[in-house]
């Protein structure tokens, strides 16, 4: 990272314009290169409290990649990365910028949920254990707090009477609903979603998704991968196109969606649609 | 296949058409499976108890066995002394082992090149040289070292001791044993480490769990599924391992054993109670090791296997079953459907 590159003052209040919201997230000038291919040259993403963000992109094109440099699981070559006003993976004095030690940035992961393609449950516990793990360790809640929260969420993935199953022995779809049931157990600022449901078989894609629109109108930060158009049409905020380690364009979804100003954007919908 | 019904021809009925009654629409429905024959299965059988029946009985009438004399000294206080000088030095170098391996292991598995070198050099070296040159090593430190003290590294000694009272010969022998046991401890519990899946250390990070809680607490758990059959190998190994320090004069069983028939010259009936005594903790070891493996095995399968307490009672539950129904098993062990 650079030392010359500007940063966020410290709690610098973003909520200046009367009725925007806060931002939420904030990434800037992104550049990361895994050896000599350059994967992301230069994102910037914001988004506000509240707000759902749909990314969308062929394969390739950096999208997970962007993802994992926001809770830090890869660290950026350039730029910066905000949640809350908080930077990510660093800490700011005067004008240098220390890395954060591995504790540090653990603790700042407990606010950045993540939901992963192949759900990553711990297969050897059941899935309150699954729930209650972080909760307990990280944010070291009483044991008994934590439990209460997670049975109220799996009421709320609709996986009440699964608590001592483990995950083998859930479908799919159920475990990617504990999968998000254990990330919002950390009561995180933003949510990000890798292709929740790509690992899925079709009839099960249904069921998760309705989870992610019912957090989305609950008013849950989040930033969502997936090439589930029709998902991104009715629940999402503002899509945002990446191609080739850029954002491409980005707006509305009756806007990107519908009336796409980029000819790379008409290309990839003109595919998948 | 043979047919005992000639009462629904199979070719007289059409799927699905006509008025007839359902239960018609399965041809097969009806027929009674014949199991197929092993004649030869059962010649093989019979050959293998002839054999059997004729080893056991060489064992109980030839009188070099000299089963009083085994029966004598089985239970007799210097042999079960023996045996658990024997058991503390495996229970010793297992746990000092699988610790000191496990960091081995974590070293050899870490980001900083210079534990991953240490980590490896020590496995390496400690693979190369037999137990029995090690021990005798050890048993021989005070002509090595003399003295062990605590200092400042290159600096003056604060405290000394001399290395044979430290160390002593059951001392030696403990080091010994558990540094060879690192070794090979070390690269079995990378081995299960490196067979959990990479996405389960990620997704614990991105939970922000602490680093020592994801080892123990994610990592460790699983790994144990791989590190459990050939940890269970090690220790049982260990336990007839021990056998080689009786060259250093401790009062374990082999060496106990060895004392005993020098001084009355039973040799046969003493080995046999070694081996026994051997038979006898290796079998608890490996039910140890059974249970072990379940309960790390837990949430693996969709359905878990019974238990052995469990499986002898659904046996039981067959064989009654059986009795009461003598047609119980054709119904049952029929196949469903095609010829
Ligand atoms: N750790 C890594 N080392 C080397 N190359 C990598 C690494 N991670 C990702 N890449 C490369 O970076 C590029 C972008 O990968 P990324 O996973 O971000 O794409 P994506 O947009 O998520 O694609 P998809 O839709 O297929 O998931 C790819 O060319 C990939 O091969
Ligand atoms: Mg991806």
């Amino acid at each position: 990272m650079n030392d010359s590159v500007k940063t966020p003052e410290p709690q610098a209040g973003q909520a200046g314009a009367a009725g925007a919201r806060r931002v939420m997230l904030d990434v800037r000038g992104v550049r990361k290169s895994f050896g000599a291919l350059e994967v992301l040259r230069g994102v910037d993403l914001s988004v506000r409290a509240g707000e759902v963000t749909v990314v969308l992109g062929p394969s390739g094109s950096g999208k997970s990649t962007l993802l994992r440099t926001i809770n830090h699981l890869e660290k950026v070559d350039q730029g910066w990365i905000s949640v809350d006003g908080e930077l990510v993976g660093y800490r700011r004095r005067g004008d240098r910028l220390h890395e954060l030690k591995e504790k540090d940035v653990l603790r700042q992961r407990t606010r950045i949920g993540f939901v992963f393609q192949n759900f990553n449950l711990f297969p050897h516990l059941t899935v309150l254990e699954n729930l209650i793990e972080a909760p307990v360790s990280a944010l070291r809640r009483p044991r008994k707090d934590a439990v209460a929260a997670a049975e109220r969420l799996l009421g709320r993935v609709g996986l009440a009477d699964k608590a001592d199953a483990y995950p083998r022995q859930l479908s799919g779809g159920q475990q990617q609903r504990v999968a998000i049931a254990r990330a919002l157990a950390l009561e995180p600022k933003v949510l990000l979603f890798d292709e929740p449901t790509s690992a899925l078989d079709p009839e099960l894609v249904g069921e998760v998704l309705d989870v992610i629109k019912d957090l989305a109108r609950t008013g849950t930060t989040m930033v969502v991968v997936t090439h589930e158009i029709g998902f991104a049409r009715e629940a999402a905020d503002r899509v945002v196109f990446m191609d080739d380690g850029v954002v491409v364009e980005q707006g509305p979804p009756s806007e990107v969606l519908d009336h796409p100003r980029h000819p790379r954007t008409r290309a990839f919908l003109s595919k998948v649609l | 296949m043979g047919f005992t019904t000639d009462s629904a021809p199979p070719r007289a009925v059409v799927p699905g058409g006509g008025p007839t009654a359902p239960p018609a629409a399965d041809p097969l429905a009806g027929l009674t499976v014949v199991p197929a024959r092993h004649p030869w299965r059962w010649a093989a059988v019979a050959a293998v108890l002839v054999l059997c029946a004729q080893f056991a009985h060489g064992l109980v009438t030839n009188p070099v066995w000299e089963w009083e004399v085994f029966l004598s000294y089985v239970l007799s206080e210097t042999i079960v002394e023996a045996v658990g000088v024997t058991l503390q030095l495996v229970a010793f170098a297992t746990v000092l082992g699988f610790l000191l391996g496990a960091l081995l292991a974590f070293m050899r598995l870490s980001r900083s090149p210079v534990l991953r070198t240490v980590a490896w050099t020590y496995v390496w070296i400690f693979r190369s040289i037999p137990m029995i040159v090690q021990l005798v090593f050890w048993f021989n430190l005070g002509a090595l070292y003399r003295e062990l003290g605590v200092g400042v590294p290159f600096g003056p000694v604060l405290w000394s001791v001399d290395s044979n009272d430290l160390i002593g010969t059951m001392g030696a022998a403990l080091i010994g044993l558990s540094l060879h046991q690192a070794a090979y401890a070390a690269e079995i519990v990378r081995g299960g480490v490196l067979a959990v899946d990479g996405g389960q250390l990620e997704a614990a990070a991105a939970l922000g769990i602490p680093r020592t809680r994801q080892i123990r607490r994610i990592v460790l758990p699983q790994a144990m599924r791989a590190i459990l059959p050939t940890a269970g190998n090690e220790v049982v190994g260990l336990l007839k391992g021990t056998s080689v320090v009786y060259v250093m004069a401790i009062g374990e069983l082999f060496y106990q054993v060895q004392v005993v028939y020098g001084r009355n010259g039973r040799v046969i009936p003493l080995l046999m109670v070694a081996t026994a005594w051997y038979v006898f903790l290796t079998s608890l070891l490996s039910i140890a090791q059974y249970y072990l493996e379940r309960r790390f095995a837990r949430g693996a399968d969709r359905t878990p296997p019974p238990t052995p307490l469990q499986r002898v009672r659904r046996f039981a539950r067959t064989l009654r079953a059986a009795g009461a129904d003598p047609l119980a098993r054709d119904s049952h062990g029929r196949p469903g459907g095609t010829p």
